[in-house]
């Protein structure tokens, strides 16, 4: 099959509109606005809307709508974009509306910088907005899984009535990778909650007001049954030379590629480093992390940010073993200064 | 020829430094290797240097990015100044002689130097900078046939006028033709 030189932020698009997409509502930030400028190119031409919002607000709430109709419907943002976006994100938890969310991230707080970043982690995981709730996180680590996951995210908020984020650091957005173009999805579930026109049915009504007690206990309750069965169900990791490896490292997105190169390296020199990788951010997939721990003297987490997943994988191990961190923001950590960090590391732990 | 390889493009903006990396990922792409390309992007898009890193090679790519590429393209002063310490140990070092007024520190690096401003000038073509140095690139490591490659060129600028197709071409056999006869 014939391959094709695409940028992530344009295979993300590509993926969306193959997985039927036809709503986009955006407002401009760098590093994702690709992704708006490959909506605003393809949409009018398949029958889809584009709107460039007049602001992320904006954006997020016509999301909202396009989702309450049962298209699939998608924005996305950079960082301090998908902060302006929070409250609409809660809004959509709550109303179980099924959409696609993109965070192509970079340096924070504030303003920050255009830099890659991975710190909206604790964001993107704990829900992100007000009250009690998640959306689920895929994170990709290149060109063809920035397609690939822009389809699955559509079936999975589908199949449960949940907003999906897909996390994609800067430099998923910008890089160019061969991609093997997908089939167009053609199946789709029935969505009898949307609000399609009601002749002949009972009015759907989309709303996220609970004033009773009981109400809204029972609400946040069936929520969390939900995300029960989606954490029973949906966690995703991929595992690198874990079975006898003695320092485990952690990484996710582009990260993860960068310290495989680093624990390919690690082994020639005679340490017995593997490498866990988070596919889905939420739900964490701490069984991974467990299994990973069989042999483990020492976990290493690096990210793009000060430190957050950490935590994730210290609630996962629950003491059992110590977890290290390694980190850096406003450049993307390289594969030799890992390598040095597991040799630093190893030396001390006389591994 | 390493399994893979890592190859850094600098320059200023307006060198065509991102679109030669663009270059020489489709062409690797073709001939059926595994191929990614990294620009760099941020402060230095605005007047600084800009730089893109390809990564070509026969198995799938762990690292798209590292900090010591085996070789670089140098099109500007300031690039050399900031990246000739990060090559690694005996790499290969391209230098646009044209643009760069200092020779290299480093004794171990194999440096290939080449006035491309004042072939693009020869050959009428000031914007074929980016094309000239490709095909002297290509026709030195042989990453990829030159032959496969100017084929392909025909589908990379697809969508351009034949003229504007020729005009690269004929940039990319310069380059081709002045690594032959003095690398």
């Amino acid at each position: 099959m014939e391959r094709v030189l695409m940028k992530g932020n344009e295979a993300l698009a590509e993926g969306a509109i193959l997985a039927g997409c036809r709503g986009f509502f955006g407002y401009p930030i760098t590093p994702s606005s690709e992704i708006a400028e490959y909506m605003a190119r393809k949409m009018p031409k398949i029958g889809g809307v584009f709107v460039q919002a007049e602001s992320e607000l904006a954006a997020i709430n016509m999301v909202y709508g396009g989702a309450s109709t049962g298209a699939r419907v998608m924005t996305a943002s950079s960082s301090p974009g998908l902060s302006l976006k929070q409250e609409g994100i809660s809004f959509i938890s709550e109303a179980e509306l099924p959409c696609l969310i993109v965070n192509v991230s970079r340096g924070g707080p504030g303003l920050g910088g255009i830099q890659p970043a991975q710190s909206d982690y604790f964001q993107a995981t704990r829900g992100g907005g007000h009250g009690d709730y998640h959306t689920i996180v895929l994170a990709p680590s290149g060109s063809q899984e920035m397609m690939d996951f822009a389809m699955e995210a559509f079936e999975l908020a589908d199949k449960y009535r949940i907003p999906v984020m897909i996390m994609a650091e800067g430099t998923l957005g910008n890089i160019m990778e061969p991609i093997l173009m997908r089939e167009p999805v053609t199946k789709f579930s029935e969505k009898p909650w949307a609000t399609t026109g009601c002749r002949g049915r009972k009015p759907n009504i989309v709303n996220t007001l609970h004033l009773g007690n009981e109400e809204l206990e029972s609400r946040n309750h069936q929520l969390f049954n939900k995300y029960q069965i989606i954490k029973e169900n949906e966690k995703r990791a991929d595992a690198f030379l874990v079975e006898d490896a003695e320092i485990v490292v952690v990484a996710f997105g582009i990260m993860s590629r960068i310290v495989k190169k680093a624990v390919i390296e690690a082994r020639k020199k005679g340490v017995k480093a593997g490498l866990v990788r988070p596919v889905t951010l939420w739900p964490f997939p701490d069984e991974h992390i467990r299994t990973a721990a069989k042999n483990a003297r020492l976990f290493l987490s690096v990210e793009i940010s000060m430190g957050q997943m950490i935590q994730d994988i210290q609630l996962a191990l629950a003491g059992r073993v110590p977890v290290e961190f390694y980190g850096r923001i406003g450049f993307t950590p390289n594969p030799e200064e890992i390598l040095q960090e597991i040799m630093r590391l190893a030396e001390r732990e006389g591994l | 020829m390493d399994r893979e390889q890592q190859v850094l493009f600098a320059g200023f903006g307006g060198q065509g430094v991102l679109s030669m990396g663009q270059f020489l990922t489709h062409i690797a792409m073709n001939a059926g290797k595994e191929v990614s390309w990294v620009p760099s992007y941020g402060a230095e898009m605005r007047g600084g240097t800009a730089n893109c890193l390809v990564t070509i090679s026969e198995e799938e790519i762990s690292s798209p990015l590292t900090e010591n590429p085996m070789a670089a393209v140098i099109m500007n002063r300031p690039s050399l100044d900031k990246f000739e310490s990060r090559i690694k140990p005996n790499g290969t070092l391209v230098i646009n002689s044209s643009m760069v007024d200092r020779v290299p520190e480093r004794d171990d690096l194999n440096v290939l130097r080449m006035p491309v401003n004042q072939i693009a000038a020869e050959i009428g073509n000031l914007r074929g900078a980016n094309m000239i140095i490709l095909g002297a690139y290509l026709q030195k490591t042989g990453i990829v046939e030159v032959e496969e490659a100017l084929e392909y060129l025909g589908v990379v600028f697809k969508g351009k006028s034949e003229s504007i197709i020729e005009q690269n071409k004929a940039a990319f056999l310069a380059g081709v033709e002045y690594a032959r006869n003095e690398w």
